[in-house]
């Protein structure tokens, strides 16, 4: 009874068993999860340098011009590959591997493929990196590593995903949890994608627009099919567990699912609005845009009726700060990118900064916000250890707040402007560049306070490592809870 | 949902549609389209070498991540009143392009027929060498790592790209582009998707959009 209660509900009080088992996985999992998540750190650093650079050039074009490998057209896709597989990608397979082995109740076997695939891993990003620095890339957004890297990063990605088949193959029968679907789905959706754009793309190139069509179908399903489920995976779990309630309803979790997996795979046309495909392929993805108002009011439903009454949660745990801020985040992305969708909006925001904040909403506010706060649940039951200082992760959680709602900010109200500006045949060219051009810079400022954020964690996250700050016997919280008088 | 198969199989099949509506369709449907005749000859016109090394260097150097090539029609957009070009850009524009640059930014202007508003080979040297040269505000990035800057023997160079104001060579030196250089304006130069395309509905009035 107490197995099933634990899964339906993952915020039960366990049972001496089942800490034990858990203590168990915890130590399987310390050297993957921690080598996934501590190079997803280093990257999320590189890759953090790397955005400000290419931010700051859009304000000083002088800037560290000389160099053929610090060219703009360079910098930028290194950051943004070094963000996707680097860091978001490598933090959301720890998290989903740990999730896994947890949910699944199980300890892990072939601890081996999961390290091998880790460093496996980091070779793929590293080599593309280089690759992309040395002018190598093809130009196809979010798959400008060159084609002798990518193989590379397959080969680690379908020992994973195997692992992550094998894992759930032999779970201990019982319930299957909602994180568990989101999770395995992951695991089978990512492979096929990355599989398929890398053959049509980059390794035996198909003709004309169909380029087009494929990479945005890629770029758009690997965030909707697999950072998307990782993150709400995450917060499926996080906030029934940090609460110590169940999740609101089983049902809404099903249609949130299912409806996530119909309509998001149809939405990557909405990129080419007004591009050279049948009308009919971006209509589709137009409609299946808008209809994503389904599974995403469903989770937002879901999570907020759990969390309903237990908002001062939020003042002490980070787990949850991190986590529910994510979700919630993840509502308003999601609304904005429906909204986007719509030809007569989606003309104002198409090729402006507006659509470069929105990315920075999902990928930042939603994922790596919903990636810290598991990260701050799960590394101290790796390391045995708690957060060495309370200070730091406030520091961390306002700089990384306000850094990301600063960027977004600037990006959409100046790609608003701007959008207005490029759509008007009576205003020049270079007016646009004018109008836009004090919002970047604030945008390239806030890159600064993320970097900030970004430092204080790795510091935190070595700290922590090396087991610094005396132990404690409670879990590190933000401020001390008041207990209210029962 | 504890029923593993049907979980299985349910995830693989509801994307599988998307997979067959995105991908494998356009594959079948617009992979294999060929050029059309016209009285000038086969549109689109075949790149030419030079040109495909061009292609190479605009994507080592990221033009993308600013510069789209792609025109949206009338009812949707005011490409077309803007200037970006004098029609639709439709499939078959891109069947000698790999990969098409259709881009997803406007930081600066559309390129799709750029040779149209500027065919002179010299103004591209000196653009890419210092966008500000040329267009004072810009904020492009200079493109110099493209050229050599070498001293003057007996008599300059005839490819060799005059440079003015502050950003000119040092006196007995001079500014000539790489191959890289060369390719990346011969391919700018082949930029020019004004022939009609019985798909692209027609052309309005002839001087539009130049
Ligand atoms: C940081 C963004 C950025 C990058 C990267 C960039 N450009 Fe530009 N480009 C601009 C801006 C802004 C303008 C408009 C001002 C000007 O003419 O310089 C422009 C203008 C141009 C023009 C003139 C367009 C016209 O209508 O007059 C051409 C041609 C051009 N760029 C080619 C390139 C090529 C080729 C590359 C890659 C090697 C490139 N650009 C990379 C921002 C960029």
């Amino acid at each position: 009874m107490s197995d099933l209660l634990q899964s339906l509900n993952p915020g039960t009080p366990p049972d001496a068993r089942s800490y034990v088992e858990r203590a168990e996985i915890d130590a399987s999992l310390r050297a993957p999860v921690l080598l996934f998540f501590g190079t997803g750190v280093a990257w999320l650093l590189l890759g953090s340098l790397l955005g400000v650079l290419a931010a700051f050039k859009m304000s000083f074009p002088h800037l560290l011009d000389s160099a053929d490998w610090l060219t703009f057209g360079r910098v930028r896709p290194a950051h943004l590959n070094i963000m996707v597989y680097g860091w978001a990608s490598a933090v959301g397979i720890g998290v989903g591997i740990w999730l896994m082995a947890r949910l699944c109740r199980v300890a892990p076997r072939h601890r081996g493929l999961l390290i091998g695939a880790g460093i496996a891993w980091n070779l793929g990003v590293l080599a593309g990196t280089i690759g992309i620095l040395a002018g190598q890339s093809r130009s196809i957004e979010w798959l400008e590593f060159p084609g002798w890297a990518t193989p590379i990063l397959f080969v680690a990605y379908a020992l994973i995903g195997v692992w992550g088949v094998i894992m759930f193959r032999f779970r201990r029968p019982g319930h299957v949890y909602v994180s568990q679907w989101y999770l395995l789905a992951a695991f089978l959706w990512f492979p096929w994608l990355y599989a398929t754009a890398n053959t049509l793309l980059i390794w035996q190139p198909v003709q004309g627009s169909v380029v087009g069509a494929v990479n945005w179908w890629y770029g758009h399903n690997v965030l909707g099919l697999w950072f998307t489920p990782i993150g709400l995976a995450s917060a499926y779990y996080m906030i029934p567990k940090v609460l110590g309630r169940p999740i609101h309803s089983y049902y809404l979790s099903i249609l949130g699912f299912w409806s996530l997996a119909l309509f998001y795979s149809w939405n990557g046309m909405h990129h080419l609005i007004g591009g050279p495909f049948p009308a009919w392929m971006i209509s589709a993805s137009v409609v299946a845009s808008v209809m994503m108002f389904i599974p995403v009011i469903t989770v937002a439903i879901n999570h907020h009726a759990t969390m309903r009454g237990h908002f001062h949660y939020l003042k002490w745990s980070p787990t949850l700060r991190f986590t529910v801020v994510g979700a919630m985040t993840y509502t308003i992305v999601s609304l904005q990118g429906s909204l986007m969708a719509i030809p007569s909006l989606n003309n104002l925001t198409h090729f402006t900064d507006y659509t470069i904040g929105h990315a920075h909403l999902g990928l930042y506010g939603f994922f790596t916000m919903t990636m810290f706060g598991a990260m701050y649940y799960i590394v101290p039951r790796l390391v045995g250890w708690e957060w060495p200082s309370a200070a730091m992760i406030r520091w961390h959680f306002w700089l990384a707040a306000s850094g990301v709602a600063l960027m977004v900010g600037s990006l959409t109200l100046g790609g608003f402007l701007q959008g207005l500006e490029l759509n008007d045949p009576q205003v020049a060219f270079l007016t646009s560049l004018k109008t836009v051009a004090p919002f970047r810079f604030v945008r390239a400022c806030s890159g600064i306070l993320l970097s900030a954020a970004h430092l204080v964690f790795a510091v935190l996250f070595i700290r922590m490592l090396l087991r610094q700050g005396g132990p404690r016997a409670e879990a590190t919280l933000l401020s001390p809870p008041e207990i209210p008088a029962v | 949902m504890n029923k593993l198969p049907l979980l299985f199989v349910g995830i693989l099949l509801v994307f599988s549609t998307s997979w067959i509506g995105l991908v494998a369709y356009p594959y079948l449907k617009l992979g294999r389209l060929a050029p059309e005749a016209s009285r000038d000859g086969l549109v689109p016109p075949p790149l030419t070498a030079s040109a495909i090394g061009g292609e190479r260097v605009y994507a080592a150097n990221g033009c993308i991540y600013c510069h789209s090539q792609q025109v949206r029609p009338a009812w949707l957009s005011t490409d077309i009143e803007k200037g970006w070009g004098p029609r639709q850009t439709v499939a078959r524009d891109y069947i000698r392009e790999s990969p098409p640059f259709l881009g997803t930014m406007r930081t600066g202007p559309d390129l799709t027929n750029i040779d149209v508003r500027r065919p002179d080979r010299v103004w591209h040297y000196q653009h890419l060498y210092e966008p500000g040269t040329v267009t004072p505000g810009s904020i492009m990035p200079s493109f110099r790592f493209l050229f050599k800057v070498q001293p003057i023997k007996d008599r300059p160079s005839f490819e060799a790209v005059a440079v003015h104001g502050p950003h000119a060579p040092p006196r007995g030196y001079e500014v000539v582009p790489t191959q890289d250089a060369r390719d990346l304006v011969a391919y700018l130069l082949s930029l020019k998707h004004n022939y009609p395309l019985p798909e692209a509905g027609d052309p309005p009035a002839a001087d539009a959009g130049k």
